[in-house]
């Protein structure tokens, strides 16, 4: 056991449950289903993952995965509101030992914003209108730590000035809407800060702005994870964003993980086809390229009535390479394929580095 | 913030000069274009089988001979530095607010509307905030648990309160709760002389004028907070660990309350220039019911008065939600 | 000798077609969009949104000129402007020679025709209570032509041509994903078989793999159709990968406008060069040598009052004062690529003797890594060298007095 937890972020048998937790963040066979008038969405179905402290998950996805929903799962939120209210959720999050799925709301409630915290897409949407900066970062300072005002404004301030906001004295009293899009989000940045949570979440933080901002917020978060030790979860369907700013990737698909491993591996070896389909979707600013893009065909699956067998057969190019139809009868079991690098896939191995190195690679 | 209130201030008194004109023209313009003749005007002024006399006093003394115009700068001279009206033998002095001279009753206009006016209020206030809580609270419960039990009901009685006429409701109230079990008082007692008896008298009204209103705010409030509470800030404050409670109040019911002040600055404008229905089923001897009785006699000037005094509250309250406005959503301050 | 002329033959040919293709298909010029802000009791006018504030450029026949920047930079405006969906303030627009600068709505339908265009969102742009078919066919309605064939069949053609079912014609938006919704946008523009579309970031909404679904299908399209395309995103990747000279925008001004080789690998504007180094890379190898990012300093200023002079000056860490107070003119430095710069990167400096840094200068060049302001200050000093043998030694102090800091 001891042994494990020092191997790194992503380790373990992917699908294991019971026992206790092997790293600081560990994710097992969650499922978040919800019903609906037209069938259950199955958002998450079966993920696990682990992560440890002072490292980066990079979960990617297309709209659709699953990837927001178990974002929200691990914070607990997607049971609050009116949509969670008849929500089924199963399987274990342990953080820092604490299991939360059977924990109670208020057990949850609790490490919400202190253990761990989450920073979303669009700041503007995301703080409230009618409040000062300030008041929202010293309301979420005060939930947790019993000080009086001034003791709260000052810490405000204080993170304010680190994550880089000019004259932070002066603009802890500015509203959102008088802040540009990239202040908002390092304003948002402090928000969640401000209890030193030991798990930062962060969905698409900067999908919603330019790219030299996003230049100037991913270079914040990476800072910051180096100061605080934290362990980050970094939601989004950009390659380039968890290329630069992740230890591990997740790649999930209809509520599934199909690949997960180092950022390296996902990147120069690639096993899963989707994993394929998506570097070969991206145009490229590095490189001249002449080829047209080869993208992945057909439409995301209905999260209602997922593909039987693997959720992707329906849009892979080598679906009828395993033999007897395997593909769409049997859901793939994720797979390790090299050091702490899994993948949910019906293909072999040696069709994979066959496919991979003779046909993908060169064409990227 | 400051010029943002002299704007609208500014606005506001733009806004009742139209309301004057407007008001001016129903009652003196629009006659003309009619087809009346000063002296039918004239004669509307005075009641039932108007002398010649009377007739040319009253033409004289509201200048109805004179264009249009004179007589609309008049009329606005009238309100803010009074009128003398000659009326033959003596004459009657209009101080200011000059809102009008009943030539029938021989009376002033305003001090009439300053005797009722505190009934009126007693009734908009009580009822207002008997609405505001009740129809606040039942918009807020239904808005967390929609399709639940209460939130049905809570709908379904709001539906008929909106749907049954205070004559219904009113008079039923009285009959069950005044003259069959003798609860409530029927004559209203000013506060000053005995609170008690005041309130007593009140509560009918009260109570009927609340359940109209509070429908419409329950509805209201559940629409609002439905869609505010599915938005990005109030999943940021439950990530931030907020209870749910606070979550619900400090976010969402802030947000949600912005359309409600809008209207309820509309509706207390409104009432308090005379809940006409309200106060003839409980005889209250508030304005709508002097409006109604200056109806039944034929009295213009009164109705004018009435017609401005309620301009004037619908206009100033609504000065006052701008207010409060920019107040509760600093957004608005800059545009 | 059959070679030669072979070769004779072919270069008559393809003078012939260029001087046909020098005449550009639209040409820009000066053009101005300025939105009115309007202020206080009377509602005077207090100010303008400069969006577009003097653009030049030309689109070419069959290219596809692309166009970035980041959000406020006036490329959507102008996109609207040269489809005269907006007003311009100033300027002039030239179609195929024809003035249509301030063409009334009734004098541009004809023209309507040739000029289409494909917006962001596709969800917003389809009428929900439309089927596809009315959709689609709804160009030939308010053109009143009539096509060959009939309308169904025209439609249900347009249909195949961009990769739905021509069964769809019945269905409603409702029914269909966003990538499909966008393939239904490219099939109404391009009923009436357009010569330009100008597409306003046309993938953005999409994601990643239907995103390279419909840039392969407006690719295959161009080359069926010989379209000329104008693509409006903010996306530098897919720039790159769909256009052949590109024009970058900061505050409604180009700084610079290139073919597209050269624009990615030797950008001359230090907007071009931040703008490009702040993309992050899909190479974790690559990507984790930071070195190469030059990180911009706070946001960009507002287009109601822009800076004086150069307007990248505040953010700059090349500016000097004559950056300050004068406003670089857009040049072609190099063969098929014009800058507006007074200090442009990899040439020659077009003000050698302006070397004293602005202190916003100064500040931003904190934020810039050694190793860029290194490579700067070497490309500087090996230029300024073939310049001028004193004017480098002056040169180098400066920049060295800057790496300092």
């Amino acid at each position: 056991m001891t042994d494990l937890s020092k191997t790194g972020a992503a380790l373990g048998e992917p699908t294991r449950t019971g026992g206790t937790p092997s790293a600081f963040l560990d994710v097992r066979d969650l499922k978040v289903h919800f019903p609906t008038d037209d069938g259950l969405v199955k958002s998450v179905d079966g993920l696990s993952f682990q992560l440890e402290k002072g490292k980066t998950l990079g979960i990617v996805g297309e709209s659709g995965s699953g990837k927001s929903v178990t974002s929200l799962a691990i914070m607990g939120l997607h049971r609050l509101g009116n949509r969670g209210k008849n929500v089924q959720m199963s399987g274990e999050i342990w953080l820092d030992g604490k299991e939360l799925v059977s924990a109670s709301p208020d057990e949850v409630r609790r490490l919400r914003g202190r253990e761990m915290a989450m920073i979303f897409q669009d700041p503007l949407s995301a703080m409230h209108p009618y409040y000062t900066i300030g008041n929202q970062i010293v309301e979420a300072y005060r939930v947790h730590h019993k000080v009086d005002k001034k003791t709260a404004r000052r810490r405000a301030v204080e993170l304010l000035d680190r994550v880089g906001i000019p004259e932070p004295n002066k603009r802890v009293d500015s509203y959102p809407h008088e802040f540009s899009g990239g202040m908002r989000q390092r304003a948002m940045i402090a928000m969640a800060l401000v209890n030193n949570p030991e798990l930062l979440i962060a969905d698409e933080p900067t999908t919603a702005l330019d790219v030299t901002v996003q230049a100037q917020i991913l270079d914040l978060i990476r800072d910051l994870q180096k100061e605080f030790g934290s362990a980050v979860v970094i939601i989004t369907h950009d390659l380039g964003v968890v290329a630069e700013i992740a230890d591990d990737i997740l790649v999930m698909y209809g509520g599934r993980c199909v690949e997960r491993g180092p950022v390296d591996d996902i990147f120069y070896e690639p096993q899963h086809p989707y994993t394929w389909g998506l570097l070969g979707s991206m145009p490229r600013i590095d490189r001249e390229q002449t080829d047209r893009l080869i993208p992945v065909k057909g439409q995301p699956p209905s999260l209602i009535n997922v593909p039987s067998g693997c959720a992707f057969n329906p849009r892979c190019p080598y679906a009828d390479v395993p033999k007897g139809g395997i593909t769409r009868t049997e859901r793939p079991e994720l797979r390790e394929v090299g050091s702490r690098h899994f993948t949910a896939c019906h293909l072999s191995s040696e069709d994979r580095t066959r496919i991979w190195n003779e046909e993908i690679a060169p064409k990227l | 913030m400051i010029s943002y209130i002299i704007r609208r201030t500014f606005a506001a008194v733009i806004l009742l000069l139209v309301v004057t004109a407007v008001t001016f023209g129903i009652f003196f313009l629009l006659p003309r274009l009619a087809g009346q003749s000063p002296d039918q005007l004239a004669a509307q002024y005075i009641g039932k089988n108007p002398s010649p006399e009377d007739i040319a006093a009253v033409k004289a003394n509201l200048g109805l001979d004179k264009p249009v115009y004179e007589q609309y700068w008049e009329f606005i001279k009238g309100i803010v530095s009074g009128a003398t009206y000659n009326l033959g033998p003596t004459t009657a002095k209009c101080d200011v607010p000059c809102f009008g001279y009943s030539f029938k009753q021989h009376i002033e206009v305003w001090p009439q509307l300053v005797d009722r006016l505190p009934v009126t209020a007693s009734l908009a206030a009580g009822a207002a905030v008997l609405w505001l809580v009740a129809g606040v609270a039942t918009g807020v419960i239904s808005a967390l648990r929609p399709g639940s039990f209460f939130d049905r009901s809570a709908m379904g009685v709001a539906l008929a309160g909106v749907s049954l006429p205070m004559f219904f409701t009113g008079q039923l109230a009285l009959l069950v709760f005044s003259y069959q079990l003798d609860i409530f008082g029927r004559t209203y007692v000013p506060f000053t002389e005995n609170p008690s008896q005041w309130a007593n008298t009140l509560i009918l009204p009260w109570c009927s004028l609340a359940l109209l209103y509070s429908a419409i705010y329950a509805r209201l409030t559940r629409s609002g907070m439905l869609e505010t509470m599915s938005e990005d800030f109030i999943r940021t404050a439950r990530a931030k660990g907020l209870g749910e409670r606070k979550v619900v109040l400090k976010h969402g019911l802030r947000a949600a309350l912005t359309p409600i002040v809008t209207v309820f600055g509309m509706d207390i404008g409104l009432l308090l220039g005379g809940a006409v229905i309200t106060e003839s089923v409980f005889s209250l001897p508030g304005i709508g019911q002097y409006a109604v009785q200056a109806i039944t006699d034929n009295d213009l000037p009164p109705i004018l008065g009435v017609t401005l005094l309620a301009a004037f509250f619908v206009v100033f309250c609504n000065l006052v939600v701008d207010v409060l406005y920019a107040t509760v959503d600093p957004r608005v301050r800059l545009s | 000798m059959s070679e030669t002329e072979t070769r004779a033959g072919t270069s008559a040919v393809t003078t012939e077609k260029a001087s046909e293709d020098e005449k550009p298909l639209l040409r820009v010029e000066g053009l101005v969009k300025h939105f009115p802000i309007k202020k206080g009791l009377l509602q005077r006018q207090a100010g303008a949104v400069k969006a577009v504030d003097g653009i030049d450029f030309e689109v070419r026949r069959g290219e596809t000129l692309g166009v970035v920047g980041e959000s406020g930079c006036g490329k959507s405006t102008m996109g609207r402007l040269i489809t005269r969906l907006l007003e311009p303030t100033g300027g002039r627009i030239e179609f195929d020679g024809t003035d249509i600068t301030h063409l009334s709505t009734g004098g541009m339908r004809p023209l309507r025709r040739d000029v289409q265009m494909i917006f962001q969102d596709p969800y917003g742009s389809l009428n929900p209570r439309h089927t596809i078919g009315t959709i689609v066919s709804a160009p030939f309605r308010l053109q009143g032509v009539e096509p060959e064939g009939g309308v169904k069949k025209e439609v249900q053609r347009l249909l195949d041509l961009v990769g739905l079912s021509p069964e769809h014609y019945n269905r409603y938006p409702h029914e269909f994903s966003g990538g499909q919704r966008q393939r239904i946008g490219i099939a109404r523009a391009l009923a009436l078989k357009p010569r330009m579309v100008v597409a306003d970031e046309p993938v953005s909404a999409l994601d990643v793999s239907i995103q390279a679904q419909v840039v392969n299908l407006m690719d295959d399209l161009q080359e069926e159709l010989g379209l000329t395309y104008v693509i409006i995103a903010h996306d530098l990747s897919v720039v790159r990968h769909v256009s052949d000279r590109v024009a970058v925008m900061y505050l409604g001004k180009i700084v610079e406008l290139a073919d597209r080789d050269q624009l990615y690998t030797a950008p001359m504007h230090p907007y071009t060069k931040a703008l490009m180094s702040a993309v992050p890379v899909p190479d974790p190898r690559r990507g984790a040598a930071k070195s190469e990012r030059i990180l911009l300093r706070g946001d960009v200023p507002s287009p109601i009052s822009p800076p004086s002079g150069c307007r990248f000056h505040t953010r700059c860490w090349k500016a000097t004062e004559i950056c300050r107070t004068t406003e670089p003119p857009l040049l072609e430095l190099r063969p098929g690529q014009s800058v507006a710069c007074h200090h442009p990167e990899n040439f020659e400096d077009q003000a050698p003797q302006d070397t004293v840094l602005l202190t916003a200068a100064k500040e931003a060049a904190e934020l810039v890594s050694d190793e860029v302001l290194a490579e700067s200050a070497e490309t500087s000093a090996a230029v300024a060298a073939e310049v001028s043998k004193a004017e480098a030694a002056k040169e180098t102090e400066t920049t060295e007095n800057t790496e300092d800091k």
